[in-house]
């Protein structure tokens, strides 16, 4: 997260809010939200008929609107709103509309360190991204599959670029979709275009697309694979190589190919939500090696440990050297850490996360409705109301834990030592 | 009697099976369903096929053949045998004519609604077979029109009725809105993460009923749920393109729907009233993808309103008065036995409570569902003259209103009850409890 060596990593223990406090002081309060720091917690209030605002560590933006919704932190700690005034919509940065307004918006996104924000719009009937209030020129009949670069204002979504009527089967199958690239279509027409993955540098684009009803691929800036498949999931591409690698299906089994040739041996009932190790040299992916089971692999050999539910939330460790994701069988979840799972179960259970030296995890889990977090298998701290996903200290000493406790928001920084 | 029937029917034009079925060569009808069965079947298809021994004890299952002045075409062996029987027999060296009648056959004359399956004395499911011709027909590019513009909604914009993202959120916005009127601290939370309950519809709520979320709204915060709905694709339930046979947007949609319940990390996935899209999530989709079971508990409404009724934190003012009958959903009682809880339900809410016979699992099917209605305009003769037996079931209990907790089978007894002239009025459940429940404020 940006700037976290600059955060407050010395306060034990911060009460930042008494919400209790702000209660009596509005028709309703929303479910908050802690800025990645945890220095502040934001929630949308009801002030009145079709006036809402937004309620920061108990004092309110300065500006209201007619309503709010979807209320997020930026990585780097800007509060964002999507907010209407006048029936026109607009993303709130700390308290300031963006200058454009629309007909409507949705989707905000956030480029991986937060300088950039964008959303979707639609304009009189017409749809395009808007990033860092700028927004396409170019605007589109329809719009899906948003997205945007990881570090870049580089944009995408996949746009219908002809007309066909209600009913017109056959013209749709000779495809009206492509890929707009900030605005700008591709010169290929597909079926169906779906998500997208960036290159870091923005210069890669590749998209899941159907060719025809029945065959898929991957387009790589427009161009399709030389090989199709029967189905494909969402490509990324190599941070290092720019190799564009997806799942793919052939002959009723999921595996992996990258630039369109399969490159695991190994054949799965299911293949998805891929992932690159952050030194380039692992690919793992979330498989199903036998029927309703599922577990990691990589680099096409899985792990022991399977589980009968699901499996989401892959990470690797800093390092690359580690592997994490969460677990459910049989209604419980839990966290898998190198083909290990811990021994408590759990509710609920969120994306765990790793120290910057790759040797501790932590993560939010929620249990008969009281939320705590857990390190390498142990609790720490007491059960909350309340809980957000916790961050280590870049020294990886430290942990910094946002909870709320009988309607007192608090931030912790507690230190790894203590824990042991 | 039969001949007569087939001499004066007229033969159906449809757009996607007619021009679909033109573009075809022998050879590339032969090469699609030898892929598909060797690559896409085995066993199963191999023993139901075998082991017929056309008994006719499936017959007078099946509401067509029944309503169909028992013409043995439209039993349900009699279809298998002008389909998949003729595939077989000509190892799939048919013609291009002979797979637009298929079609026709698979998508219109059978709601793949299982309870043929309960009388044959060796369990075929007749279903799974036409299931198999519909993926034949979908490989051949030979589908009905009106649902293949379906599967082609699904396919771009993830729900059924080509509504766009902002339309979605749009409508729930204006649904809140409208019930903050009744209610003025209501909220339809979006993408609220950490909720118990992702709440999701099928694509004819927005577009065309979004009263109904409105109900769910009031209910839902009556009861005090912790809820969110999804602000991004996923949130339809729906699935006509499990029936069409297109099974990888099948796959891609249910995925979807399970990603955004994964992502918001709710406990359990509540849906409306609608029968096929509980299949699809929570039997045929889910499968498909790898899930022996939803991966995320899927609990249909019929359950949903059990539990709150159960648990006293729905309680009711009033029971309704007049009185009422149940029609019975394949694809929520045969397919995973919510009859009783139904009842249970019913019983709470209403003073009246009239069974039309045959019932439970045993019920007929409305002619709608299997994706039958949406074929559209093209068959809707066809599909409501091929359920007279449905109007006399239904007209036999006497009842005012009938209660029918599947959106395809209530749009489907609309259009019975009136070619029928039926003197009686459809609901969902969630009509009636909304009109009965205690609100705050009562």
């Amino acid at each position: 997260m940006p700037g976290r060596k600059n955060w407050d990593w010395e306060t034990g223990e911060k009460l930042v809010t008494d919400i209790n406090g702000v209660k009596g002081s509005y028709n309703w309060i929303e479910e908050p939200y802690a800025s990645p720091d945890g220095e502040k917690i934001a929630s949308i209030v009801n002030l009145d008929v079709d006036k809402f605002g937004v309620c920061v560590n108990g004092g309110l933006w300065e500006n209201t609107f007619d309503k709010i919704w979807h209320l997020r932190y930026s990585p780097d700690s800007r509060l964002t709103a999507i907010v209407s005034e006048m029936e026109e919509w607009s993303i709130a940065v700390d308290g300031n509309a963006w200058d454009n307004k629309f007909s409507y918006v949705w989707n905000t996104m956030f480029s991986d360190g937060g300088l950039n924000i964008a959303a979707a719009f639609q304009q009189d009937g017409e749809y395009g991204i808007v990033v860092n209030d700028v927004p396409w020129e170019n605007l589109f009949k329809n719009m899906n599959c948003m997205c945007l670069s990881p570090y870049g204002p580089y944009s995408s979504a996949a746009v219908q670029v002809a007309d066909f009527g209600e009913g017109e089967i056959f013209k749709f199958q000779e495809g009206a979709y492509t890929i707009a690239l900030n605005g700008i279509p591709w010169d290929t027409r597909f079926v169906n275009v779906w998500n997208c993955a960036f290159s870091s540098d923005g210069a890669i684009v590749a998209a899941e697309v159907r060719l025809d009803l029945y065959t898929y691929t991957i387009a790589v800036n427009g161009v399709p694979w030389n090989n199709t498949f029967a189905c494909v999931w969402q490509p990324v591409i190599h941070p290092m190589s720019g190799k564009v690698i997806a799942p793919v299906r052939v002959s009723g089994k999921w595996s992996i190919a990258e630039d369109g040739d399969i490159i695991w041996d190994s054949r799965f009932l299911q293949v998805w939500q891929q992932l690159i190790s952050p030194d380039g040299n692992k690919l793992a992916a979330i498989v199903s090696p036998t029927y309703g089971k599922w577990t990691l692999a990589v680099d096409g050999a899985w792990w022991n440990t399977q589980f009968g539910d699901m499996l989401t939330d892959a990470v690797f460790s800093p390092d690359s050297s580690r592997l994490a994701a969460v677990g459910k069988t049989d209604g419980k979840f839990t966290i898998i850490v190198d083909d290990s799972p811990w021994d408590s179960k759990f509710d609920m259970a969120w994306k765990p996360v790793f120290s910057p030296d790759s040797r501790n995890v932590a993560a939010k889990v929620e249990k008969d409705g009281k939320y705590f977090i857990v390190i390498n298998g142990k609790q720490i701290h007491k059960n909350c109301d309340d809980a957000w996903e916790p961050v280590f200290s870049p020294d990886s000493q430290k942990i910094l834990v946002k909870t709320i406790e009988d309607g007192k928001y608090y931030r912790r920084i507690i230190s790894l030592s203590e824990i042991k | 009697m039969a001949e007569v029937i087939e001499k004066t029917e007229q033969r159906i034009v449809d757009e996607g099976l007619d021009k679909g079925a033109d573009k075809l060569t022998g050879d590339q009808i032969a090469r699609v369903i030898k892929a598909v069965l060797e690559n896409e079947t085995g066993a199963r298809l191999k023993v139901y096929v075998d082991t017929c021994v056309h008994c006719g004890l499936c017959s007078d299952a099946c509401h067509i053949y029944l309503s169909q002045n028992r013409n043995p075409k439209f039993s349900p062996a009699g279809k298998v045998k002008r389909t998949m029987g003729e595939i077989l027999k000509k190892k799939g060296r048919v013609s291009p004519e002979f797979i637009r009648d298929a079609a026709e056959v698979a998508y219109t004359e059978c709601n793949l609604c299982k309870r043929c399956v309960q009388y044959c004395p060796f369990g075929i499911d007749v279903a799974y077979i036409l299931l198999i011709v519909r993926r034949i027909c979908h490989k051949l590019g030979v589908t009905p029109l009106y649902i293949q513009d379906t599967a082609h909604s699904h396919s771009v914009t993830m729900n059924q009725m080509w509504i766009k993202e902002d339309e979605w959120i749009d409508t729930l916005q204006w649904q809140e809105e409208d019930a903050r009127e009744e209610m003025p601290n209501l909220r339809i939370p979006l993408e609220k993460e950490g909720a118990d309950v992702m709440y999701s519809v099928i694509a004819p709520e927005p577009k065309f009923q979004p009263n109904l979320i409105y109900y769910t709204a009031i209910l839902m915060n009556t009861a005090g749920i912790n809820w969110t709905m999804p602000a991004t694709p996923g949130w339809d339930n729906s699935d006509m393109a499990m029936f069409t046979g297109d099974n990888e947007i099948m796959g891609r949609i249910k995925r979807a729907q399970f990603d955004a319940a994964a992502r918001l990390k709710v406990k359990k996935i509540v849906m409306g009233e609608c029968g096929h899209a509980f299949r699809s999530v929570y039997d045929v989709g889910n499968r498909w993808l790898g899930w022996k079971m939803p991966p995320i508990p899927i609990v249909h409404a019929i359950e949903f309103y059990y539990d709150l009724l159960k648990a006293g934190k729905i309680k009711i003012r009033e029971k309704y008065k007049k009185s009422v009958t149940l029609h019975d959903p394949c694809n929520v009682v045969r397919g995973a036995g919510l009859h009783e809880k139904a009842r249970y339900v019913i019983n709470e809410i209403c003073e009246n409570f009239i069974e039309m016979h045959p019932n439970r699992e045993h019920n007929y099917c409305c002619n709608a569902g299997g994706g039958v209605i949406n074929c559209g305009p093209p068959f809707k003769n066809k599909r409501v003259k091929s359920n007279s037996v449905k109007a006399k079931q239904i007209r036999d209990t006497g009842a005012e209103i009938l209660i029918t907790p599947c959106h395809n089978c209530h749009s489907g007894m609309e259009d019975i009850i009136s070619y029928y002239n039926v003197n009686m009025h459809t609901k969902f459940i969630i009509d009636i409890l909304y009109e009965v429940m205690e609100k705050p404020g009562d």
